[in-house]
C-alpha cells in the first residue's frame, strides 16, 4: 500500500472547521533565486481548505508565494532555497493535511497541458470570428443587397480566411497525415469542407455572388474544435493525475560513501556502488546483499503475501520492499537494465495491441468519410448534367452538401459523452487513461482479479487473537511494539483492541530477518520466524520460556468494498476469476468467505498471461484488475485493465484505468457508467443520422442556403451535447 | 448607410478587444483551476478590507 492510498482514505476535510479567517494575501510575487516546490494534497476539497493551506504555508519563513490548485489537488510554493520540502509537509501535517512533495521533472515532462491550451486558443479565435461573421451574415440574410452585401462579404472574407488558416490547423495537419499514408479519417472531409467552402465563397464574393459560406466554415471549425478540446481536456486531467502518482516516487537512493549514506538521484548510480536500503523502502536497483539480514516483500513480483528472508549474498531486485533490517546492497544493474525495466517491453506490446482497437468514432468515420465524399461528388455530377455544364452552380451545390453533412454532431457526439463520463468517473476515483478504455470497459464479459495488493491491501492481520492466552498475547504485543515489521504491527494493532495485562520486558532486541527477543520474569521470550524461536514448521511463532512455541496466523487485510464489488459483478452476470501467485492455503482462506469459487493459486506471471490468452481465444472480453509486475503481461493481453493507485509505476502505465479511490466497489460503478456512455454515444450517432437524412436531400437538390446550414449545424450540435449530459 | 463606416470598425474593434482579453486570460493560467476558482469566490478573506 502506498501513501496515496492512505491519503485517499482521509476524506474528512480538516480545513472545513476553520472559521476565524485572518486576512492575508495568498499570492505574492516570486523573487529571483527562488525555488518552486510542488506538493500533492489529496485530502483538500473545499474553499476553507484553500485558505488554510495557503495561509499556513505563507506563515513559514522564506515562503514567498503559494498557489493552490483545487482541481488538481496540488499546491505550488515559491520559497527561498533554504526552505526544504519537509518543512512544508510538516507545517501541513500540523494543519491536518497529508502532503507529498512531487518530482518537478516528472511533472513538467507532461506536455499535454500545452496541447489543451493550444486548442483552447484556436477555439477562442474561431469563436470570435464566427460571431463577427455571423453578425454580418444576419444583415445579408435579412436583405442586404448589391454593394452593401458585397462589402459585408469582403469583410467576412477578411476575418474568415486568416482565422481558418490559424484555427483549422489541427484538422488539416491530421488530414494530411492520414492522406500521406493513403488513409481516410474524419479530418479529411472536415478539411475539405472548410477549405472548399472558404475557397468557393471567396470566388463567389469576387464575382458578386449571392451566397457565401464563411459563417458555415467558421462554425464548423468552432464546433469541431469544441469537441477536440473536450476530448483533450478529459485526457489531460486523467493523465496529469496519473503523472502525479509517478511524481510521488522521487527517484533517489542512499549511496554509501565511506560508510555514510548520502541521498543521490537514481540515475547517478553506477554498477559496483553500494547503497543503503532502509526498512520500509523499495529497492531502487537490482543488486546483491553485501551486509545485513532482512525480509523482503516480493508480492509485486510473485503475488505471494508472505515475506521472504534474505541474507548476505542474496540477490535483490528493484521494486522489492525491505521490511526489517537495513541492507547494504552492491549495485549489479541500474535504470534500464534492471529487471523492473525489462518489463517495459511488455508495456509497449500492450500499447500496441490497444491502439489496434477500433473505437466507435473510428468505425463511424470509416463509413462516414467516404459516404460524404461520394455524395458531394454525385451532387456535383448530377448538377453538371442537369445544368448542362454550369461549373460554378454545381460546385456550389457540392460545397453545400459537404458543409451540411459535415460531422459537427458526429465530432461532438463522442467527446461530449466521454467528457461527461470521464468526469463522473474522476469524481468516483477512477482515472481513465486510455482514449478507448471506456468503450472497451462497456464490452466486458468476464472479470479477472489479482489477489495480493488488488483485493487486499498487502498488509497482514492477525487471525484469532482471542485463541491466544491473554498473558502470551500481552508478551507478543510488547515484543511486537518494538518492531516495524508488518506482522509486528498487526500483532500490536490486534492487541490494542484487547484488554491485556501489563507486561514489562527488558533487554528487547530485534534480530533483523529473524525476530525479536527479550527477558520477561526471568524467562527468555521470542517472537519471530519458526526456525529461529525453536519451533517446528514455518510461519511466525511466539515462544515464552521453555513452553512449546505458539503459532500466530495472519491473513491479508481486505480492501474496502470488495464484498460489494463482487456482489455487484455477480448481479451483472459477469464470471469472476481470481488468479493469485500466493499459496493455495492463503487463497482458499481468502476466497471462501467471499463466495469465490473460481480461483487458482500459485500462478506464475507467464501462467496468468496464458490464462488470459485462453480466455480471449474463447471469445471472452476480459477486464483484468491487478497491481503487480506479475500481472503486467496479463493486463497487456486483457481487453481492458485497471490498476489500483498503490500499484507499481510500470503496472499503472500498462493499465487503461487507475483506481485512486480506496473503495474498489467503484469499479462496478465504472462498468455502469461505461455502459451508459456507450448507449449515449450510439444515441448521438442515431441523432446525427436522422439529421443527415433530412439535411442531405435538401442540400443535394439545391435548396440549401447559408442560413439553413447555420441553423441545421447549430441545432444538431446542441442536441447531441444535451444528450451527452444524460450520461450517468 | 454612411454610419456603417463607423459601426463596422467599432464592432470589429470591440470584438478584437474581447479576443485580446481572452488571450490574456489564457496566458495567465486562468483556466487551470475551475474548481478552485469557484470555491475562492466564496471566501470572505477580502470582505473586510478591499484589496490593498
Amino acid at each position: 500500500m502506498s501513501v496515496t492510498d492512505a491519503h485517499m482514505r482521509m476524506s474528512a476535510c480538516p480545513g472545513c472547521d476553520a472559521t476565524s479567517l485572518a486576512t492575508s494575501r495568498a499570492a505574492g510575487k516570486a523573487q529571483a533565486g527562488d525555488q518552486e516546490i510542488a506538493l500533492s494534497l489529496p485530502s483538500m476539497h473545499c474553499a476553507a481548505c484553500i485558505s488554510t493551506v495557503e495561509r499556513g504555508l505563507l506563515d513559514i519563513d522564506g515562503v514567498s508565494s503559494v498557489r493552490v490548485n483545487l482541481t488538481r489537488k496540488r499546491a505550488v510554493v515559491h520559497a527561498r532555497n533554504d526552505v526544504s520540502d519537509d518543512m512544508l509537509t510538516e507545517a501541513l501535517a500540523r494543519l491536518g493535511y497529508d502532503a507529498q512533495p512531487l518530482d518537478q521533472a516528472t511533472l513538467s515532462a507532461d506536455q499535454s497541458d500545452n496541447a489543451a491550451r493550444d486548442i483552447l486558443m484556436r477555439l477562442g479565435v474561431s469563436g470570435f470570428a464566427m460571431m463577427n461573421v455571423m453578425l454580418l451574415s444576419v444583415a445579408i440574410w435579412s436583405g442586404a443587397s448589391d454593394a452593401t452585401r458585397d462589402l459585408f462579404h469582403w469583410i467576412s472574407a477578411a476575418i474568415a480566411l486568416p482565422t481558418i488558416i490559424f484555427a483549422a490547423k489541427p484538422f488539416y495537419v491530421n488530414a494530411w497525415k492520414a492522406l500521406r499514408v493513403a488513409r481516410l479519417n474524419m479530418d479529411v472531409p472536415i478539411t475539405l469542407a472548410i477549405f472548399l467552402a472558404a475557397g468557393m465563397s471567396l470566388f463567389e464574393v469576387a464575382h458578386s455572388g449571392e451566397h457565401a459560406y464563411f459563417d458555415a466554415a467558421l462554425s464548423l471549425c468552432f464546433f469541431l474544435l469544441a469537441g477536440r478540446y473536450l476530448d483533450q481536456r478529459t485526457r489531460t486531467i486523467a493523465r496529469s493525475a496519473a503523472t502525479e502518482l509517478a511524481a510521488l516516487e522521487a527517484p533517489t537512493a542512499l549511496l554509501l560513501r565511506d560508510g555514510k549514506p548520502d541521498t543521490v538521484a537514481l540515475d547517478t548510480l553506477a554498477v559496483g556502488d553500494t547503497v543503503l536500503v532502509r526498512p520500509g523502502a523499495r529497492m531502487p536497483i537490482d543488486g546483491e546483499i553485501v551486509d545485513g539480514d532482512s525480509e523482503l516483500d516480493r508480492a509485486f513480483l510473485t503475488g505471494e503475501s508472505d515475506p521472504i528472508a534474505v541474507r548476505l549474498g542474496d540477490q535483490v531486485r528493484a521494486g522489492e520492499i525491505n521490511l526489517t533490517g537495513p541492507l547494504h546492497v552492491r549495485v549489479t544493474a541500474v535504470g534500464k537494465d534492471t529487471f523492473l525495466h525489462a518489463l517495459a517491453d511488455l508495456i509497449a506490446i500492450a500499447e500496441n495491441s490497444k491502439s489496434k482497437y477500433n473505437s466507435l468514432a473510428d468505425r463511424a468515420a470509416a463509413i462516414y468519410a467516404p459516404a460524404v465524399h461520394l455524395l458531394a461528388f454525385a451532387a456535383f455530377l448530377m448538377w453538371m448534367y442537369l445544368t448542362g455544364g454550369d461549373l460554378r452552380f454545381s460546385l456550389n451545390i457540392a460545397v453545400a452538401t459537404l458543409i451540411i453533412t459535415c460531422p459537427c454532431a458526429l465530432g461532438l457526439a463522442v467527446p461530449a459523452v466521454s467528457t461527461v463520463a470521464s468526469g463522473a468517473l474522476f469524481r468516483k476515483g477512477l482515472l481513465v487513461k486510455h482514449a478507448t478504455a471506456l468503450e472497451r470497459l462497456a464490452e466486458v464479459t468476464a472479470v479477472v482479479f489479482d489477489k495480493t495488493g488488488t483485493l487486499t491491501i498487502g498488509q497482514p492481520r492477525l487471525l484469532h487473537p482471542d485463541a491466544i492466552a491473554p498473558s502470551d498475547m500481552a508478551v507478543a504485543a510488547a515484543l511486537a511494539r518494538s518492531s516495524a515489521h508488518p506482522r509486528s504491527k498487526a500483532i500490536a494493532q490486534a492487541a490494542a483492541e484487547m484488554d491485556l495485562p501489563e507486561v514489562t520486558l527488558t533487554d528487547v532486541k530485534e534480530q533483523a530477518g529473524h525476530g525479536i527477543s527479550g527477558q520477561w520474569n526471568g524467562q527468555t521470550v521470542a517472537l519471530g520466524r519458526a526456525d529461529w524461536v525453536g519451533g517446528k514448521s514455518d510461519g511466525t511463532q511466539l515462544r515464552v520460556g521453555d513452553q512449546t512455541p505458539i503459532a500466530l496466523e495472519f491473513e491479508d487485510t481486505l480492501r474496502t468494498g470488495v464484498a460489494e464489488l463482487l456482489e455487484l459483478l455477480k448481479d451483472r452476470g459477469l464470471p469472476i476469476t481470481l488468479l493469485s501467485g500466493d499459496t493455495a492455503d492463503n487463497v482458499k482462506h481468502f476466497a471462501a468467505p467471499l463466495g469465490l469459487t473460481d480461483w487458482r493459486a500459485g500462478i506464475l506471471p507467464d501462467d496468468k498471461a496464458t490464462i488470459l490468452k485462453q480466455m480471449t481465444a474463447d471469445g471472452d472480453k476480459v477486464l483484468m484488475v491487478g497491481d503487480g509486475l506479475n500481472d503486467t503481461a496479463a493486463m497487456a493481453l486483457a481487453h481492458v485493465s485497471i490498476a489500483p493507485a498503490s500499484a507499481l509505476d510500470a503496472t499503472r502505465v500498462a493499465a487503461d484505468m487507475v483506481l485512486v479511490a480506496p473503495d474498489v466497489s467503484q469499479i462496478a460503478d465504472g462498468l455502469r457508467i461505461a455502459k451508459s456512455a456507450r448507449r449515449r454515444i450510439l444515441e448521438n450517432f442515431g441523432i446525427a443520422a436522422c439529421y443527415n437524412a433530412i439535411a442531405v436531400p435538401i442540400a443535394f437538390f439545391g435548396f440549401a442556403t447559408p442560413l439553413a446550414a447555420a441553423i441545421a449545424m447549430s441545432s444538431s450540435s446542441i442536441i447531441v451535447s444535451l444528450n451527452a449530459l444524460r450520461t450517468r | 448607410m454612411e454610419v456603417l463606416t463607423f459601426l463596422i470598425p467599432v464592432s470589429l474593434g470591440l470584438g478584437c478587444l474581447g479576443l485580446l482579453a481572452f488571450w490574456w486570460t489564457l496566458r495567465s493560467d486562468q483556466y487551470d483551476d475551475p474548481e478552485g476558482d469557484s470555491a475562492r469566490i466564496l471566501r470572505d478573506d477580502y470582505d473586510d478590507h478591499p484589496a490593498d
